[in-house]
């Protein structure tokens, strides 16, 4: 069978239904347009293979013309459920205002991988989901040349309609939906996709699909989430983390009106790292309390009085990861990374050497909505409603986790209050899913900001230490990093690791990256732009200092860097040099860069450009910074290349500045420290978040390219965090090594 | 304990211990989700509700304390002479990433709007500033409050 309907051929083979039932049934539903894409095996479920897989099920028709189009990917803010389903609109050929989005289910022997993450989900569906809009409207096309008795070619569409070109009739979508059940639909790599210029939707700024229901406050979020006799729970963790409960005074919790149970958790044994393909924690231990109301449960959780066992990593503590990191780079580094040409021997032959230590912290994500999920345990069967990145892996994690088998359980993706790869672990699913099975009831967990800010999977902090030298005509011609970070089980710890074509590798003749680690107790994980949000502040910054050791414009001192090839090395580490030097230039013109000079004291511009998520950006910061060391960030100009077409300008636009804001806020004040095992900070008083007041504006252009679109999600924020440094640093002359930005740093 | 609450202009009532903050009265007993829990501590404006017309965090005030008072939320502005205002300007520019903070935010500028019609960009981040946006849509907030209230966007 060529013509697969996920849900209606399959109800009817179950019952036995004859074709004519299943007919029925399409007419009162309308019709799905799913498809089989020729040449791949329905079976195929590897989660790690972002080919095309087999397609199902994302359009419907009703006969009103009404289309429903499923989004695949879960949203957390970054835009996708809007996203992806114009790609389908556009060559399906419908006007975007009959478009119902709503979100898949987490299938992915249907769907492929669903995932939040990487900014992938542009460059894995681009041509994929437009391919999806282009069969439906080719079997539309086909029913209605059927229905006159004419060749395809003779027909056409308009938005909603097909139409008879010989004669000018017409039939709308709705009309033929019922038809295209007898249909086979094309392979869709024979469809030819739409111009650019033909398009209506793509290309065009759309509001957010869930807008209306974000500015009415209608329920939305995982923690809006009900069922029927759905009980509230909070789950108390060690703050060292993965200790056990020594005792707690659960009497005393349950003597709280509204309390209906309170118990421990032993967690289980993998917790900490809950093995490939899960990111973050598993079951921590802890103590569950559950009420009929979450502030019931907060007050009872409030009178446990936990205790905590010892564990290993109590003594831990940021001052220490800052000492041990100094005793290492005294010694040998424990692995090298890269080591091209002779790095030694090109120092000390250099006309000028350049040495500098830079350090970054601990960062937690912070979602405004702290982490929840709702479950429902009933027969042995799990359903949880989860605002995840990750669903795929949470039904794993909570199968494993509870030993059911993972068909047993549904996982629902909702929309999450910001992810920033927070969600993309699934810790708090697998809570509610144990506390659900333990009471017996749907159950409601939800962190308080305090859970959620000292229980995260933090951006590892790191250290480097740099060594770069230039010739006498102002070259880079040799750089080394020892580079400082964390491991978990003599592995590096996740997201905590540097690649070895890094840049400025491959552009720097005699170039050397070691690497040693700190054992680490606390867990880390992917905050928006791993490795990247940190990298980009090191490296980008001691390249901005060579320039000026150069006497070099830093600007200009990039561009000489990238060199005049278009692309160095090969894929999948292949770098654009050429895309590079594109929106360099780009931001260099848009920005008051030429006159810099003339700016105020105690004001100047720096510039950072990073490449990240298959994005090539760079950015230029003005800032002011008084007497007293407070820094005002006065305007950011950004040159982006993500290829040749911006699917949702409005969106798009709106990722850009809010990355830039992100990373400034990140640099300006956030910093998670470590001490006696635990987290010190617990809210947003002492971990505290860019405000309206220091948002200033973003101007981003951007450049249109002959390449395929990719994903904004993240690498707009890298480049925001050493464009300020750098213009910190022509404003004052104070260069900025480690962050975040103290006050102390910069007076005067 | 019983309390009668005057919520979007409708009497409701809930059966709660008299220090339950308004926010977990509203979203657990009465079933309005749009008010939304952030931080607990009035760092993040995420809770904001209007008190007689005041913007207020409905984390910090226990349902004992709400008395007669009037009680608006996200859910009643689509009637709020000022508020449908306002939730139109966020429509149109598309204010919001994640909208997680976004309730709150449209309650603050709400309360600003009604009490200042026409603010200036330095009344905008003082009325603002106790409403966090992780996503950080700040310049579009402040773009969304200026065409609410007829101003140019800058």
């Amino acid at each position: 069978m060529t013509y697969h309907d996920k849900h209606l051929p399959q109800s009817g083979q179950q019952t036995g239904a004859s074709r004519r039932d299943v007919l029925v049934s399409v007419s009162a539903a309308g019709l799905t347009l799913g498809f089989v894409v020729a040449g791949k095996a329905q079976a195929q479920t590897d989660a790690q293979d972002d080919a095309i897989r087999p397609l199902n099920a994302y359009v419907t028709v009703a006969p009103d013309g009404k289309v429903t189009i499923l989004a695949k990917a879960p949203d957390v803010g970054q835009g996708v459920k809007t996203m992806l389903p114009m790609l389908i609109a556009e060559e399906l050929d419908v006007p975007w205002e009959d478009v119902r989005v709503e979100m898949a289910p987490n299938d992915p022997k249907t769907y492929g991988r669903q995932f939040a993450g990487g900014s992938m989900a542009t460059p894995m569906h681009w041509d994929e989901h437009r391919r999806v809009g282009a069969v439906a409207r080719a079997m539309l096309i086909q029913a209605a040349a059927t229905a006159w008795n004419c060749g395809p070619g003779d027909c056409v569409t308009e938005p909603g309609a097909v139409i008879h070109k010989p004669t000018g009739k017409k039939r709308t979508y709705g009309s033929l939906a019922l038809a295209c059940a007898t249909v086979t639909p094309p392979d869709p790599k024979t469809l030819t996709l739409k111009e650019p210029k033909d398009y209506r939707i793509v290309g065009r700024p759309l509001a957010q699909y869930d807008t209306a229901k974000i500015v009415t406050g209608q329920p939305l979020f995982g923690i809006d989430q009900r069922r029927p006799g759905m009980l509230f729970a909070t789950y108390v963790k060690a703050p060292v983390f993965g200790a056990k409960v020594a005792s707690a005074d659960l009497e005393a919790a349950r003597a709280v009106k509204g309390v209906k149970a309170a118990f421990i958790v032993e967690g289980h044994p993998d917790a900490f790292a809950p093995g490939p393909g899960n990111i973050g924690q598993g079951l921590m231990p802890g103590v569950a309390v559950v009420a009929d109301t979450w502030w019931a449960a907060k007050k009872g959780r409030d009178r446990l009085n936990v205790s905590w066992a010892d564990h290993p990593t109590s003594q831990q503590s940021s001052k220490g990861y800052a000492d041990k990191a100094a005793t290492l780079n005294a010694g040998k580094p424990q692995r090298n990374l890269r080591n091209d040409g002779d790095v030694d021997a090109a120092l000390k032959g250099a006309a000028k050497t350049v040495e500098a230590a830079y350090a970054y912290p601990f960062l937690s994500h912070a979602n405004l909505e702290p982490q929840n999920c709702t479950a429902e345990f009933k027969d042995g069967k799990l359903e949880v409603w989860a605002p995840t990145q990750n669903p795929e892996p949470g039904r794993q994690l909570c199968a494993k986790t509870l030993g059911l088998a993972p068909e047993d359980i549904t996982v629902h993706m909702v929309r999450g209050g910001g992810g920033f790869g927070r969600r993309l672990a699934n810790d708090y699913m697998v809570e509610a899913a144990w506390i659900s099975r333990e009471v017996g009831a749907p159950v409601q967990v939800l962190w308080t900001r305090e859970d959620d800010m000292q229980h995260d999977h933090y951006r590892p902090a790191g250290f480097h230490y740099l060594k770069g030298g230039l010739d006498a005509q102002g070259n880079l011609v040799a750089l080394a990093d020892h580079f400082v970070t964390f491991s978990n089980k003599d592995a590096i710890a996740p997201s905590a690791g540097m690649s070895a074509a890094e840049f400025p590798s491959r552009f720097v003749p005699n170039l050397r990256f070691d690497v040693s680690m700190i054992p680490l107790g606390v867990p880390t994980g992917p905050l928006r732009a791993p490795g990247s949000n940190a990298l980009a502040f090191v490296f980008q910054s001691f390249i901005d200092e060579l320039a000026h050791a150069a006497g070099a414009d830093p600007l200009e001192f990039q561009i000489k860097l990238l060199g005049d090839q278009e692309v160095v090395g090969q894929a999948p580490a292949a770098y654009g040099a050429g895309r590079m030097v594109g929106v360099l230039r780009a931001v260099r013109d848009m920005s008051p860069w030429a006159s810099r000079s003339t700016l105020p004291k105690g004001e100047g511009l720096g510039v950072g450009c990073y490449y990240s998520h298959l994005g090539y950006f760079a950015e230029v910061c003005h800032v002011g910074v008084s007497a007293e060391g407070g820094v005002k960030v006065k305007k950011v100009w950004v040159a982006a290349d993500v290829g040749r077409q911006i699917i949702n300008p409005h969106g798009a636009l709106n990722q850009v500045q809010g990355s830039v804001l992100d990373g400034l806020s990140e640099a300006l004040h956030q910093q998670i420290t470590v001490a006696n095992g635990a987290v010190e900070q617990s809210n947003f008083g002492d971990y505290p978040l860019m405000r309206i007041s220091e948002a200033c504006p973003v101007e981003v252009k951007f450049l249109k390219t002959d390449f395929n679109p990719t994903g904004l999600g993240e690498p707009a924020l890298p480049p925001a965090i050493p464009a300020l440094t750098n213009a910190i640093f022509a404003a004052t002359g104070k260069r900025i090594r480690s962050l975040p930005l103290t006050p102390d740093m910069l007076k005067a | 304990m019983a309390y009668t609450l005057n919520v979007n202009g409708k009497a409701l009532r809930a059966d709660v211990d008299g220090d339950t903050p308004l926010l977990w009265v509203l979203r657990d007993t009465l079933g309005l989700v749009g008010t939304k829990y952030g931080c607990g501590v009035a760092a993040c404006g995420a809770c904001t509700v209007h008190i007689d017309g005041q913007a207020m965090r409905a984390c910090q005030i226990p349902v004992e304390a709400v008395g007669k008072a009037k009680v608006s939320t996200i859910e009643g502005m689509a009637v709020h002479r000022v508020g449908k205002k306002v939730q139109a300007a966020w429509t149109e520019l598309d204010v919001a990433q994640c909208g997680y903070c976004q309730a709150g935010q449209i309650m603050s500028a709400t309360a600003l709007l009604a009490a200042t019609p026409k603010p200036t960009d330095a009344q905008i981040d003082e009325a603002m500033e106790g409403n966090l946006c992780r996503c950080a849509t700040y310049v579009r907030i402040r773009a969304a409050i200026k065409r609410a209230s007829g101003q140019k966007e800058a």
